[in-house]
């Protein structure tokens, strides 16, 4: 969990760096080079520093990745609370509390702890499988999950970057998998290639679906979060009348509106076998992770994405062209979220979709950026996590009856609770910070609705 | 005597003082698309017959005659026009002429008229329901765009007005079953909606959390209790806690006899005359008041209405918690607007489309709530016309209002410019 925020804790150390220098500089005489020196070298009149050991305490009771272990922690308790509340056992001996308090001690130790660990053995390991093998396949369901989210949720954690909010997602992910679902059933094609071509042909749908919305705000100014929020409907009707029209996308000789399985040449290879769900496009999502960090922090591109998300209006007089700015991000974000949806109807349901097949991976996607903080190692540890709690919800919900949306509690808790750190601080008495930044810097959608 | 040296001074002024009107080819480049939209059905799709158009109900006091037009020549009608307000918004932009709004009114009308004819040839139109089923489905989008003005005003984006409504359908509907009253489930619901607020201005306002992160999560945060409790709570005991009583239609004894206009505004629930009130006293608020002077100042300049001594961030926090109330109140639509039992996530992403009419209607109370206005006429004419048959597949018809409002906010609206301090946090120093 610390991988998020290293990068974000770094960033505001090296900025308040910066204006001492500044300062310095012109009311000294002195030459560039004693600039330059007085840069590099420490003030001799620094006091002296406290003791190692103090340091390491300070900084670990002070850092983001308590921060965010507390976070999920504490989320747990809410959901540990509200489990316990609505369980009929607890009810029930709550009823003669006073007479044996025990008794619903001991049940609410029962529904939340039979909760919790059928929420790990669906996610992590199960313990109840006689080898390894069989109690390791919770947890390739877990990145069999997380897949489509990593995915997602670097879609829209770049258009962040770039100062975009893509609620569009579900449109993307639709599109895409329409796309690469027809490539996938209706062409037929060597094996290798005919996965290749689909696979293009999904992240090429997804990428034009979301360059409307990047074309639109680049030449018209049409805000990117209409523009998305109506195409998620358009597309959403559109594949729903594909999926019952004959000769689209409907399976032939059926009147449900689903389509074909798709053909053995185009699905993604399993990676561990048959026994486990986990496909190649858990591969695919790593290269992608790779992409995304290597164009924000290593191409030109990424850092004219960064640039116009920070400030546009620097950008522009800085001679960044920041209209094809916004129409190549939402390029690249729709055809994350192509790949999402193309991972969904090749790798996960290739026996046909219908239009559910996003799955509502779209707006997750949008709480695994933010809690990825728009970093894309961020979001890959984001949406494996979010992946360990949709495994684990569904077999949580299934061993216990314990009904799966307070996932999404626990989720969006913890996405709360990392968002605040002073809250946690306050919550669990931790010291404040002095040496960082005083407050959290907003992050990285402030410019979102501002323009 | 001074108005005259006034005068004097001010008069030479005019010719010195060229004055640059802004014109876009945006309206007119629009305008020709729409207009070739209806001229390709004419051609390519005509319908004989005749489309009869239904003014009134029949428990209606006053009877107006059905309208009858033959569908093909008053389609051709429609388009000979639309040209020519198409030409004439060209001639407008040609010689330096903004396009007015009452030409883009009159296009709309006449647009939807042409449609209409088309999509109805042979049938009956009953315009009475059309009408009051868009104000109906209307009503949640509009509480819910005011709720994002008033937020975005004082300069707090609020994307959770989702999760607003879908708290307030909530906990009206099992406030409303338990007491039997569907009054105290009104209350309950504005109390719900409020209390989300709070969580978004706790952390947008004190803790400094970026408010679209917050109002994302929160989406997601009462989409999870309400669909958690629904599921274990609320299904086992259904007859308890989820069968809410509806409010009662309420006709207005004078207005609710005028034809058209009184069946379809003055025959409603209480709700909806809530929403008028609410959509009036925010304009008057906003416009009108030192409220609304002080509210636009913490939005507009924050650093500004803090030096005059507005306490910005108490200021926010308070309008925040308001706007949550008009939300939650918009939430009883669903359950005991309509005598509807509660189910998991049935606002079905109303709160975005709320959002959307908020920047649609460039953050102005009474233009927003015409943009909801829109929205519901358009997924009501969907109802209507799959009950009367259309030969359009009703999915298109479904996508027809998300496609009018992309082309309508890049043609007509384009850039547009929210309230300055949105989104950004006053950390006084």
């Amino acid at each position: 969990m610390s991988d998020p925020q290293e990068p974000r804790g770094d960033a505001p150390a090296g900025k308040d760096l910066d204006p001492d220098i500044a300062l310095e500089q012109p009311g000294s005489v002195a030459t560039d080079a004693d600039a330059a020196r007085s840069a590099a070298a420490p003030p001799a009149d620094e006091v002296e520093p406290p003791s190692r050991w103090h340091t390491m305490l300070r900084q670990i009771s002070t850092g983001n990745a308590l921060i965010s272990v507390l976070s999920v922690l504490l989320a747990l308790l809410v959901g540990a609370v509200m489990i316990a509340f609505t369980d009929e056992r607890v009810q029930a001996a709550s009823g003669y509390f006073f007479a044996r308090p025990g008794d619903t001690f001991v049940a609410i130790w029962q529904s939340v702890s039979g909760a919790y660990s059928a929420l790990f053995q669906g996610s992590v390991y199960n313990f109840r499988r006689d080898t390894f093998a069989a109690g390791i396949r919770p947890l390739t369901e877990t990145l069999t999950f997380a897949t489509p989210l990593i995915a997602g949720g670097l879609g829209v954690g770049l258009a962040f970057r770039v100062g975009m909010f893509n609620i569009g997602g579900r449109g993307q992910m639709l599109i895409a998998a329409s796309v690469a679902g027809w490539i996938g059933f209706g062409l037929d094609l060597p094996m290798g290639l005919h996965m290749l071509v689909a696979l293009v042909g999904g992240l090429l749908g997804g990428a034009l679906w979301a360059g409307i919305a990047g074309l639109l705000k680049a030449r018209t100014g049409a805000h990117e979060v209409i523009v998305t929020i109506m195409l998620n409907y358009i597309a959403f009707y559109l594949v729903s009348w594909m999926l019952r029209t004959p000769g689209l996308l409907q399976a032939p000789g059926s009147s449900n509106p689903k389509t074909p399985a798709m053909k053995e040449t185009a699905i993604f290879p399993q990676l561990l076998g048959p026994q486990y769900n986990l496909h190649f496009g858990f591969i695919l999502v790593i290269a992608a992770t790779v992409l995304v960090w290597w164009i924000l922090s290593r191409s030109s591109l990424g850092f004219k994405f960064r640039a116009v998300g920070e400030n546009p209006n620097a950008a522009r007089v800085a001679g960044i062209n920041v209209s094809s700015m916004y129409v190549y991000a939402m390029l690249i974000a729709g055809a994350l979220l192509g790949l999402a949806g193309v991972s969904q109807v090749l790798g996960t349901v290739t026996t046909g979709f219908t239009a559910g097949i996003d799955a509502g991976i779209g707006f997750d996607a949008i709480t695994v950026a933010l809690l990825g903080r728009s970093t894309p190692w961020g979001i890959f540890v984001a949406g494996i996590l979010f992946g360990a709690f949709k495994a684990g919800g569904f077999s949580m919900q299934a061993a216990e009856g314990v009904p799966i949306e307070i996932v999404l509690v626990v989720q969006s808790l913890i996405v709360l609770f990392i968002a605040a750190p002073p809250l946690v601080r306050t919550i669990f008495r931790l010291p404040d910070p002095k040496a960082g930044p005083k407050r959290p810097r907003p992050i990285v959608t402030k410019e979102v609705d501002a323009k | 005597m001074s108005t005259t040296a006034e005068h004097h001074r001010t008069a030479p002024q005019p010719e010195a003082l060229a004055t640059t009107v802004v014109t876009s080819w945006k309206a007119p480049i629009a305008f020709a698309v729409f207009t070739l939209a209806e001229l390709a059905l004419a051609v390519f799709a005509p319908r004989e017959g005749v489309t009869k158009f239904r003014l009134s109900s029949p428990t209606d006091a006053v009877q107006l005659p059905e309208v009858t037009v033959p569908t093909m020549p008053a389609l051709w009608t429609v388009v000979v026009l639309l040209a020519a307000v198409t030409a004439y918004s060209i001639w407008l932009v040609a010689t330096k002429h903004r396009v007015p709004l009452w030409t883009i009114v009159v296009f709309a009308i006449l647009f939807m008229f042409g449609f209409l004819t088309w999509a109805a040839a042979g049938a009956s139109l009953p315009m009475i329901g059309l009408l009051f089923g868009s104000l109906s489905l209307a009503v949640p989008l509009i509480f819910g765009s005011l709720a994002g003005v008033l937020g975005e005003r004082v300069g707090v984006i609020n994307i959770a007005i989702e999760g607003q409504l879908l708290a307030g359908a909530f906990t009206a509907a099992v406030v409303a079953s338990i007491t039997g009253q569907p009054w105290f489930g009104l209350i309950a619901a504005m109390v719900a909606g409020m209390l989300v607020a709070f969580v978004l201005a706790a952390f947008a306002i004190k803790y400094f959390v970026d408010q679209v992160i917050v109002g994302v999560v929160l989406n997601v945060l009462v989409t999870g209790l309400t669909s958690f409790f629904f599921s274990q709570v609320l299904a086992p005991n259904a007859a308890l806690l989820n069968t809410p009583p509806r409010f009662d239609r309420w006709p207005i004894p004078v207005l609710g006899d005028i034809p058209i206009i009184g069946p379809v505004f003055f025959r409603q629930t209480v709700v909806v005359y809530l929403m008028y009130i609410a959509v009036a006293a925010v304009y008057i608020g906003l416009f009108h008041t030192k409220w609304g002077l002080r509210l636009r100042a913490v939005g507009e300049h924050p650093q500004a209405a803090d030096t005059v001594g507005i306490n910005v961030n108490r200021t926010r926090f308070w309008n925040v918690a308001l706007a949550g109330a008009i939300a939650g109140l918009g939430g009883t639509f669903f359950t005991i607007g309509s005598g509807i039992a509660f189910n998991k996530e049935m606002t079905a992403g109303a709160g975005f489309i709320a959002l959307a009419a908020v920047i649609f209607g460039q953050w102005d109370p009474i233009k927003a709530t015409l943009a909801a206005l829109l929205f519901g006429f358009a997924s009501n004419l969907q109802n209507t016309l799959s009950v009367i048959g259309s030969p359009v597949p009703s999915e298109f018809m479904l996508m027809l209002p998300y496609v009018v409002t992309i082309f309508a906010v890049a043609g007509l609206v384009g850039k547009v410019r929210g309230p300055a301090a949105a989104g950004k946090p006053y950390i006084k120093s």
